[in-house]
């Protein structure tokens, strides 16, 4: 999995396109360095429908909560329950085993609205 | 650019996150916090504290200006004693916690960083007139050792003359000269030294104790320590609108011989009648049991009233939350705003963790 293969959300999270139609959303590498060590993480529920923009998870870590924002619509496909027991993973494969959420999108539109790696990378320069 | 110890690069070099700290370039940590954390509980971190305030004072009347000045009584203290204390301003506030070293012919003041201005002229404005030298000693570095393996470690770095005399200290004892003063006092619950040496000796020593195992801790790691040890931390838990019997800490007042008339002795007498009779609030801890963090802020809400938490943060040796919050007197519940959430909380002494254990019923 390449950076350049993921969008994002100014407000942090990437989010990627899989081979099955439905995307995957995480948290990106800055935001996990901003945030530090990650000691729980709050989920939405599998099957809710929620809107591009919407809050649908909490990230809490050492330093402080954050609410994570589903870059698109549609609904939520599955979660990753791994990190119920371990929320560091969202430290160490933020990219990867640390992601949140998978979505079934409801309006491909709204992903070109997203920022791709080099957009999102000046934009917290 | 902020101000900077001699340890400065040796942060930079291990990969420190550095942060501002009240106008100090202070590694916050080296990769992992918890990290950090479960290593100074398990084995041994170092954290460098050259940012905080170490005064000197000499002189015929420095004895009878400590014991005007500090809540404690210096009196009690013999050479190689060290105490955990108070400046209090007339009005019973907490001006700064310190730790006060009594050595041979004179007194080392270990104060906190922030309040470095505002405590020095304070002290020099008492000290008018005096027979007493008051210094301010920035020309000094202080690494902090501490965690089960901290002293044997330690000693496998010393001349035997000078592991043999920090083997001999208890806790809250001090030895040693200005190349290298040895106190076994600490801020995270655990056993350990705070080595004061020499600006220019302070990176040398620093990689040795890491040579030796010794793992670099920031400052992320020891406000979770102190935490769970249930140690306060100025500015949060107390500050000048505080009174110490409202920050748990009245045990720091040497309230006998009655006739020591230290600053803020009127002040907190008629506290500890306000305390009595439920008109102060107090210091507690807090647990929560479900998922989520307390934080600095919060509001809580018990049987008796609104309350506030002062210090609040994850407890990595617990793997659960927990909190020191001010609330009225002789409350038996309690509930805390987490997002918007009420959730209900366990009321503690204000102690979580001593020596790598759980310590609240």
């Amino acid at each position: 999995m390449t950076k350049s293969s993921l969008k994002y959300a100014k407000s942090h999270e990437w989010i990627r396109v899989e081979a099955d139609g439905t995307a995957t959303v995480g948290i990106s590498e800055f935001a996990q360095d901003a945030l530090g060590d990650v000691v729980f993480v709050e989920l939405p529920q599998g099957g809710a429908t929620v809107n591009a923009g919407q809050q649908v998870a909490v990230v809490e870590s050492v330093k402080a909560a954050s609410d994570i924002y589903s870059p698109v619509s549609g609904r939520i496909a599955a979660v990753n329950d791994a990190l119920k027991d371990k929320p560091e993973l969202l430290n160490s494969s933020p990219l990867d085993a640390g992601w949140l959420f998978r979505i079934e999108v409801s309006n491909a539109a709204e992903l070109d609205a997203l920022l791709d790696a080099s957009a999102y990378d000046s934009s917290h320069d | 650019m902020g101000q900077r110890t001699p340890l400065y690069q040796k942060h930079v070099d291990a990969g420190a996150k550095i942060v501002d700290f009240a106008g100090w370039d202070m590694p916050l940590h080296y990769g992992s916090q918890i990290a950090e954390h479960r290593q100074v509980r398990d084995h041994a971190g170092v954290f460098d504290v050259s940012h905080m305030n170490v005064v000197d004072l000499d002189g015929s009347e420095a004895e009878a200006f400590l014991r005007r000045m500090l809540c404690g009584d210096v009196a009690k203290l013999q050479p190689g004693a060290a105490l955990y204390t108070l400046l209090l301003n007339e009005e019973g506030g907490v001006i700064d916690d310190l730790i006060v070293y009594r050595r041979e012919g004179s007194w080392r003041l270990v104060a906190n960083c922030g309040t470095r201005a505002k405590v020095l002229a304070w002290l020099r404005q008492h000290a008018a007139g005096k027979q007493l030298a008051l210094r301010e000693r920035a020309d000094l570095a202080i690494l902090a050792v501490n965690g089960p393996a901290a002293i044997a470690t330690v000693a496998t770095l010393l001349a035997p003359a000078q592991a043999e005399s920090m083997h001999a200290l208890r806790p809250f004892e001090c030895a040693g000269s200005d190349d290298l003063f040895i106190a076994r006092t600490g801020y995270t619950g655990e056993d350990g030294v705070e080595l004061i040496v020499p600006a220019a000796a302070a990176p040398q020593l620093w990689d040795k104790l890491v040579a030796a195992g010794v793992r670099p801790t920031g400052l992320g790691a020891r406000d979770t320590l102190r935490l769970e040890a249930g140690m306060n931390l100025y500015g949060h838990d107390m500050d000048e609108k505080t009174s110490p019997l409202s920050a748990n800490l009245a045990w720091t007042i040497a309230w006998e011989p009655a006739d020591r008339d230290f600053i803020g002795r009127a002040a907190v007498t008629r506290d500890r009648a306000l305390i009595a009779e439920g008109r102060l609030p107090v210091l507690t801890g807090l647990v929560l049991e479900t998922r989520g963090v307390l934080r600095e802020g919060q509001e809580v809400t018990t049987d008796r009233g609104k309350g506030v938490i002062t210090s609040g943060s994850f407890a990595p040796t617990l793997n659960l939350s927990i909190a020191l919050a001010r609330v009225p007197v002789h409350i038996t519940a309690c509930t805390v705003d987490l997002r918007g959430t009420p959730t209900p909380v366990r009321i503690v002494k204000p102690r979580f963790v001593r020596f790598g254990k759980k310590v609240f019923d």
